[in-house]
């Protein structure tokens, strides 16, 4: 008979049932994520497969290959976020800081409602007052602007009839984000350590320094995100883009003319009905960049975001 | 704290019930009980044109009026993604503004029994209105030449000699023609494309797809869209679905060597004249419209839309019942309906016969 | 003054301040002077109506112009800033209202009146093709699919959050926070077809629709945001709560469920209701996997549902001829579609206010 082996009595604290059960259940969660982005990647992969590896000229309603084609959508799509945001975030910081630094208390209470109320107006909606309130109001203007200020590249061209041009739709998607990154900003803003804006206060810093000093800094990951969530959004909108804008197949930078690149995800909203065989993969396709751009865009704010490291409470 | 929490739970718990447990007041809450002991039941599910759309609810509802016990569905997605949804069985019947293609029929279709193939029915036809908005113009005359000159851009204000050559006592302003087309892919496109490259080969020189070939003017998405940037922008024109018209100006177009005014009866004549695509089953009544119909008052701009359904389907209840809907539909009484509802030409006595013919084959 | 100013160090207790009022007068006098070149333009005959928004939009920069140099002349660069930035800031503010006020304006002035009329919401649309008709089956659908969505990805979402604020170090966390960015960029359409596939894959029926294959292409689209959102919010809970706990004997878990999570619930639960706004007005992916039916449907996995959001869309798409009984209905649903979630919001306010700690702000 041997011995039995000598084991070290275990301490029962420190590692308790209940973090066991908690933490591995965290974990599954945000493997659940992963799998879920595996399954899709896998989706749009299998199915793009048969467009991407087609012989020239197979693609229906496609001349040339299927690179020619997704490149001004690809174009659109970045342009038309990067308009939106241009004209949203500036304005979604200003409003979150009114609310949660200007605006009176009680005031901001309310502000802060209606701003979430209005996240929840759906797409449709904004489509819909895009191509029937907007567009029409702000075509006159847009002629304004092509007379007296075309010398600036942007506004010269051609200019539209109807209002419907990539400026409108960069508005009405700037619109559509600015409640959520306004949301998300207010958040942060709100959490900014409120000893350091006393202090800063105290040391007879006027009211900007003090944001400038105490709030910002804190927030910057916070804007960041918010930034990112609302590109994420204007990226992928499919219904406004598809009801507002008129498009065509161009790369171009004027904002007010008729002939506008289209975004990847409102060409497949205009074209996806009347798609069949090939047609579909090729759409899908399309989706697949849009992923990876995603991808891409979302590599690059990461690596400005993690330059900065950021400050967090639970560092 | 906590009975409130509690609270809130039940009221959430309690509104949930109300809504599950209410009834919408206008559908029967009990299947009703019918004499015939033919009674039909079950669902049907639908995908396709959105050309159809008005008519297709229409059918719906009557039929539906008629045969309680029937649900039928009708997507309007589109004519792409009704074709796509019938071909691998997601829908028992579809509705297409162009017949099957050649190399759609060679495949295997979803909801077929497999030795039979799908046939196209017209069931609705539409006149396309060429629609314009110009404050005082009540009478514009266009032929194929100048409405291809002003849809490729190469005609661009609303005096072009062209215009006022076919216009002389009309008073047309000297303002730019802003030109409204559709941005998705569409069968109106297609249809008017084919209207203009038969009768104006040397303008219209690109393809006649369901995509608008040229880079002119504005795009707006679907008919609705359509009309929306028409009716809001002044000195536009656009090729429209008749029944979305309105109250917009509509061309009246050189036909042979008389101007024909846009109407159901011209629309119904065109296709009634027009020959069947060759080399087709005989069931499959798809139509090779002519385009160059010069008789009085035709209206050669038409949309024909077809109801594809199976010859023999599956599952024979399924076929009972696309039977029944098809016949409906087809029928004078439907055919009435839809031009009532949706401005569509009825089919005329001879195309109806051969289209209730081909129905009473399905199984 | 300007001499002082510019040649020596300007001293924000010495300087001049501007009279109480100042500022009131200056946006009024602003507003005023721009209404009355608009005026002028119109009586000109260069417009045909009043440009009330150009007014008061013009109005606003030419204050923020003011503020600043006059604040300038008296009461120096520091406090010229200030004020620059606050009007700025008011500005923002006022600009983001007025394209939100002219939408929701548009909503209720073209809704409303719809939306009262007896039957609106205690009728489907089965059988209705002109006037008539009602939401309860775009209703049922909406509120059957969204509760689906939000039960799957609240707690998927809540838990990763939790992952990654307290656990998670290493790759893994990493790949996470990084795939979750990812996400909030999938296009709601192919959302919509990767459910459609995903189903149609699992059952082997090409015609598969419903009302769960719907729920899961939103919570796709819904998980992300909560992650992303909540994670933001758990962050910012200080170390000094946590390590509170740890001292007092706390496990870490019960530190998290009882300290840290409900510290953030005011935010975590607008992160939630924000994500919900975000997918419950959804169209697109609704429109492919869980299809379009006029009849009422309860059965959340079988056959098609009907959403509130693809109802008012179809309603526009596919108007009759009789086009103004179909513009209503989609004006009302959308009415109807923010009502519901402003209902939502404020139970979530409520929830919030129940649960988290009584802190000063």
């Amino acid at each position: 008979m041997t011995t039995p082996p000598f084991t070290l009595p275990k301490r029962k604290t420190t590692v308790r049932l209940g973090d066991r059960i908690f933490s591995s259940s965290t974990i599954v969660a945000g493997s659940i994520i992963l799998a879920v982005l595996a399954a899709v990647t896998l989706f749009l992969i299998a199915q793009s497969i048969p467009a991407l590896v087609a012989k020239q000229g197979t693609l229906p309603g496609i001349t040339t290959n299927f690179w020619d084609y997704v490149g001004p959508l690809v174009f659109g799509t970045l342009w038309a976020a990067l308009l939106a945001l241009l004209i949203s975030t500036p304005i979604a910081i200003g409003v979150a800081l009114f609310i949660s630094h200007y605006a009176p208390r009680r005031v901001a209470q309310v502000l802060g409602y209606i701003v979430d109320l209005l996240a929840a107006v759906p797409s449709v909606v904004f489509g819909l007052w895009g191509a029937k309130v907007l567009a029409p109001t702000i075509q006159p203007f847009y002629e304004w602007l092509n007379t007296n200020v075309g010398w600036f590249p942007l506004f010269s061209g051609d200019v539209t009839g109807t209002g419907r041009t990539i400026l409108t739709v960069a508005i009405v998607l700037g619109v559509m984000v600015l409640p959520i990154m306004t949301a998300v900003c207010r958040e942060i803003f709100l959490q900014a350590p409120r000893l350091h804006e006393e202090a800063a206060l105290a040391l007879g810093a006027t009211r900007w320094e003090m944001i400038q000093m105490a709030v910002l800094p804190f927030a910057r990951p916070g804007i960041i995100s918010a930034v990112m969530l609302g590109l994420g959004r204007a990226l992928g909108e499919t219904l406004v883009v598809a009801m507002v804008l008129s498009p065509a197949a161009v790369v171009s930078f004027l904002v007010l003319t008729s002939q506008n690149p289209n975004t990847i995800a409102g060409n497949i909203a205009l074209q996806y009905p009347e798609a069949f065989g090939l047609g579909v993969n090729t759409l899908i396709a399309t989706g697949l960049i849009l992923f990876v751009i995603t991808f891409i865009v979302n590599a690059i704010a990461r690596y400005v975001v993690n330059r900065r490291k950021a400050f967090s409470g639970a560092n | 704290m906590k009975f409130s929490r509690i609270g809130s739970i039940a009221a959430v718990a309690v509104a949930a019930t109300i809504v599950l447990s209410s009834c919408a007041s206008n559908e029967a809450a009990a299947p009703s009980d019918s004499n015939s002991a033919a009674a039909l039941t079950g669902t049907l599910a639908g995908i396709g044109s959105s050309a159809q759309g008005t008519a297709q609810t229409n059918w719906i509802k009557n039929f539906q009026t008629e045969n309680p016990d029937v649900t039928i569905n009708y997507d309007p997605q589109g004519s792409g993604a009704g074709r796509t949804a019938f071909i691998s069985g997601a829908a028992d019947f579809a509705g297409s503004d162009a017949a099957l293609k050649d190399e759609e029929l060679s495949g295997t279709f979803g909801k077929c029994a497999p030795d039979s193939k799908a046939i196209d029915l017209p069931v609705y036809i539409s006149p396309i209105a060429i629609a314009y908005n110009v404050d005082g113009l009540t009478d514009l005359k266009l032929d194929a030449d100048t409405v291809a000159g002003i849809f490729k851009g190469t005609i661009k204000t609303w005096n072009d000699k062209a215009i006022t050559a076919l216009n002389p006592d009309a008073t047309l302003p000297s303002a730019k023609i802003t030109v409204v087309h559709r941005s998705d892919d569409s069968g109106t496109t297609q249809n008017f494309a084919q209207w203009v490259s038969a009768n104006a080969p040397t303008v219209w020189d690109a393809e006649a797809t369901q995509t608008y070939p040229y880079k002119v003017g504005d795009a707006a998405k679907g008919t609705s869209g359509v009309a929306d940037a028409v009716k809001s922008s002044p000195n536009s024109i656009t090729y429209i679905d008749d029944s979305a018209a309105g109250d917009f100006g509509k061309a009246q177009l050189k036909v042979g060597d008389a101007f024909s005014t846009i109407s159901a009866e011209g629309a119904a004549a065109v296709v009634a004249k027009s020959p069947l695509v060759e080399g087709r089953e005989t069931n499959d009544l798809a139509i090779n419209i002519d385009r160059k119909n010069t008789e009085a008052n035709a209206w050669p701009l038409v949309l024909v839309s077809y109801l594809i359904t199976c010859q023999t389907y599956t599952d024979p209840a399924v076929g009972t019942l696309v039977k029944a809907y098809a016949g409906y539909v087809a029928s004078a009484d439907g055919q009435t309906a839809a031009a009532t509802a949706a401005k569509s030409a009825p089919l005329s006595t001879d195309l109806s016969s051969k289209v209730a013919a081909a129905i009473a084959t399905i199984k | 003054m300007t001499a002082a100013s510019a040649g020596t160090m300007t001293n924000s207790l010495t300087t001049g301040r501007l009279p109480k009022g100042t500022i009131w007068m200056l946006l009024l006098g602003s507003w005023a002077l721009l209404a009355l070149v608009f005026l002028f333009v119109q009586l000109a005959g260069g417009t045909t109506t009043f440009n009330l928004v150009g007014a008061i939009f013009l109005g606003t920069i030419l204050f923020d112009i003011l503020v600043f140099v006059i604040s300038y002349l008296v009461e120096g660069v520091r406090r010229a800033k200030d004020r620059l930035v606050t009007s700025l800031v008011t500005t923002a503010f006022i600009v983001a209202l007025l394209p939100l006020i002219s939408l929701l304006y548009t909503v209720v002035l073209n809704g409303f009146a719809r939306m009262i009329e007896p039957g609106f919401f205690s009728s489907s649309m089965r059988n209705v093709t002109d006037s008539g008709g009602g939401v309860l089956h775009a209703i049922v659908g909406t509120v059957e699919i969204t509760a689906f969505a939000t039960l799957i990805s609240v707690p998927i979402g809540l838990l990763t959050s939790v992952y990654l604020v307290e656990y998670g170090r290493g790759v893994l966390a990493r790949t996470i926070t990084f795939l979750v960015d990812v996400m909030t960029g999938i296009p709601s359409i192919v959302a919509g077809l990767f459910a459609l596939a995903l189903f149609v894959l699992l059952t082997g029926q090409a015609g598969y629709r419903s009302g769960f294959g719907g729920s899961i292409a939103l919570a796709v689209l819904m998980i992300p945001v909560v992650v992303r959102s909540s994670e933001e919010i758990l962050k910012l809970v200080p170390n000094e709560l946590r390590e509170a706990s740890y001292a007092l004997g706390v496990p870490k878990w019960l530190t998290i469920l009882k300290i840290v999570v409900p510290t953030s619930i005011a935010g975590i639960t607008t992160g939630i209701t924000l994500a919900i706004a975000r997918v419950i007005g959804e169209t697109a992916p609704l429109l492919i996997v869980a299809g379009f039916t006029s009849s009422m449907n309860y059965d959340l996995f079988k056959d098609r549902m009907m959403t509130l959001s693809v109802f008012a869309y179809d309603q526009y798409a596919n108007q009759g001829p009789n086009s103004a009984d179909y513009l209503n209905r989609a004006w009302a649903a959308a009415l109807t579609l923010i009502l519901i979630v402003m209902a939502l919001n404020l139970i979530a306010r409520l929830i919030a206010r129940f649960f988290s700690p009584k802190l000063g702000r």
